[in-house]
């Protein structure tokens, strides 16, 4: 066991892959509690096709990916939410389309120029070698910025997440809030995409927050449970994915899927829940 | 004096009127309840008392003061909290949060006034209690413990007693009576239960898509509107 962790970090593309992808578990899985509580889950997931479209395009154009993709996904985690506020319009076929569309423009532009190769295979699906040094760099910077505002705004996104028509009756910008979650997501999805592959990113949004849900009764202990579990399946999906050779994403998803479902068996079983007191 | 004065104001819903030519007024201590059926345009209107909603016509004049972080609001549920993971005194502790301004961070002061509104609702019990796991008269103790939080002034509240039962509703309408007379909080209520509205407000504001009342209770029970919308079987 020592031996293989010590193989593991031997490798450069190892180290970078678990630093960045525990700091991507680590904001993914505190914004997706109050994503999932909003009902906004789809957004993930429409941002995270969008941000296969833009990486297309970026290979395509032979630019930097995360120059190309940042703000055209930024843009449309902008777009989407409006989408979903909005209530004259169908928000989640409205969603439906524009993540399918992006998906369909990006295999389009891949397929005339570079063709369909792995490299379409590891965007969809995730690649343990994908992060780079400007990668690291960028998460850092990242992380930071995503730790900061969330504790910092940790008071407001409860109060918004609860109940927005509260917060604003009584005087809260919840529009700010409600975009301000949105760009972290946006900025969380496209850092972690290529790891985890554009088809399975949501998970990391979706997965920790509902699990630990199925036990926990306080906000701040659904928060900090769901960022253990999502670090922690992270760690192990990156060893199996290295072991076995196996498509990153799916291999972290997989550890995901077995805790939400332990969990699920845990209050089933027992009926039992965490208390922090 | 007038807290609340409202000059010919209309209300459109998605390009539509919804309620149209009221015109009230709010004195400070009062307590207002806006009766009318189903989509008559009552939470249409508490929306635009609360600044959520523009006017399509008309002023409302607000006095001097009575900043958006004054007021208390009980708005009706939503799905999203039907299973939120939140302790109650998370819940309440959000009512606060118009008392922060730019700080981060609640301070002993906010917590004392958490404490103090859970003893006032009687819900000191609930404290660490899972919002989700609670009866609905309880949830709305819990929220309008939450509203107190938020107010010195007024509050407002949309159906306070939808989907209770009798008993529950009772225990309810006297916590908002005593909130009112105790604590000297004016209280605007939506409601389509005529009869406690009749025994509890001050004043009463019916409307059907416009203005059909608006007056003091005494003069409400004797008008013929009144009458007829609160049954033959109803003595004063």
């Amino acid at each position: 066991m020592l031996d293989l962790l010590k193989e593991m970090f031997s490798y450069p593309f190892m180290v970078r892959a678990i630093f960045v992808g525990t700091i991507v578990a680590l904001c993914s899985s505190l914004l997706g509690v109050s994503l999932v509580l909003k009902r906004y889950s789809m957004i993930g997931d429409g941002l995270s096709h969008v941000g296969f479209g833009a990486l297309a395009l970026a290979t395509a154009l032979n630019m930097s990916p995360l120059t190309v993709s940042i703000p055209i996904v930024v843009l449309a985690a902008f777009l989407l939410l409006r989408i979903s506020e909005s209530s004259k319009i169908k928000g989640d076929a409205a969603i439906a389309l524009i993540s399918t569309g992006a998906l369909a423009v990006g295999v389009m532009i891949i397929s005339m120029t570079t063709g369909m190769n792995t490299d379409v295979c590891n965007y969809l699906f995730g690649s343990i070698l994908s992060m780079s040094q400007s990668d690291v760099n960028l998460s850092v910077i990242l992380s930071v910025v995503v730790l900061l505002l969330f504790v910092l705004f940790y008071n407001r996104i409860f109060a918004v997440t609860f109940d927005e028509s509260f917060a604003k009756a009584t005087g809260t910008n919840a529009e700010l809030y409600n975009m301000l979650i949105a760009l972290l997501t946006a900025l969380i999805i496209v850092l972690g995409m290529r790891m985890m592959g554009a088809l399975l990113i949501t998970s990391l949004i979706v997965f920790p927050a509902l699990t630990s849900m199925r036990l926990c009764k306080r906000f701040k202990t659904v928060i900090v449970n769901s960022a253990i579990i999502s670090v922690i399946c992270l760690w192990i999906g990156l060893t199996i994915s290295y072991v076995y050779a196996t498509p990153t994403g799916a291999s972290i998803v997989l550890c995901n899927i077995i805790v939400f479902f332990l969990y699920w068996l845990i209050k089933t079983v027992k009926g039992v829940t965490i208390h922090d007191k | 004096m007038n807290l609340i004065t409202c000059k010919n104001i209309s209300f459109t819903y998605d390009g539509f009127p919804a309620v149209k030519d009221l015109n009230f007024s709010v004195e400070q201590g009062d307590y207002l309840c806006v009766v009318g059926e189903n989509g008559a345009g009552k939470s249409t209107l508490i929306k635009g008392l609360l600044r959520l909603k523009k006017p399509s016509s008309g002023t409302i004049s607000i006095e001097n003061g009575l900043m958006a972080n004054e007021i208390g609001y009980l708005p009706q549920q939503t799905i999203v909290q039907k299973d939120f993971p939140a302790s109650v005194y998370e819940v309440v502790l959000s009512g606060c949060l118009n008392r922060l301004g730019i700080k981060p961070f609640y301070t002993k002061k906010e917590k004392t006034l958490v404490e103090e509104n859970l003893l006032r609702m009687d819900i000191i019990d609930l404290r660490d209690r899972c919002y989700r796991e609670l009866s609905g008269g309880q949830q709305q103790r819990v929220l309008l413990a939450r509203a107190l939080c938020s107010t010195q002034k007024l509050i407002l509240l949309d159906e306070p007693a939808a989907g209770l039962d009798p008993m529950v509703t009772q225990e309810l309408y006297e916590l908002i009576r005593k909130i009112n007379q105790d604590m000297e909080i004016t209280v605007i209520m939506v409601s389509h239960d005529i009869h406690s509205a009749v025994q509890y407000a001050k004043h009463i504001l019916h409307l059907y898509h416009t203005q059909l009342f608006f007056g003091t209770t005494a003069d409400y029970k004797n008008s013929e509107i009144g009458r007829r919308f609160m049954g033959g079987g109803f003595r004063a």
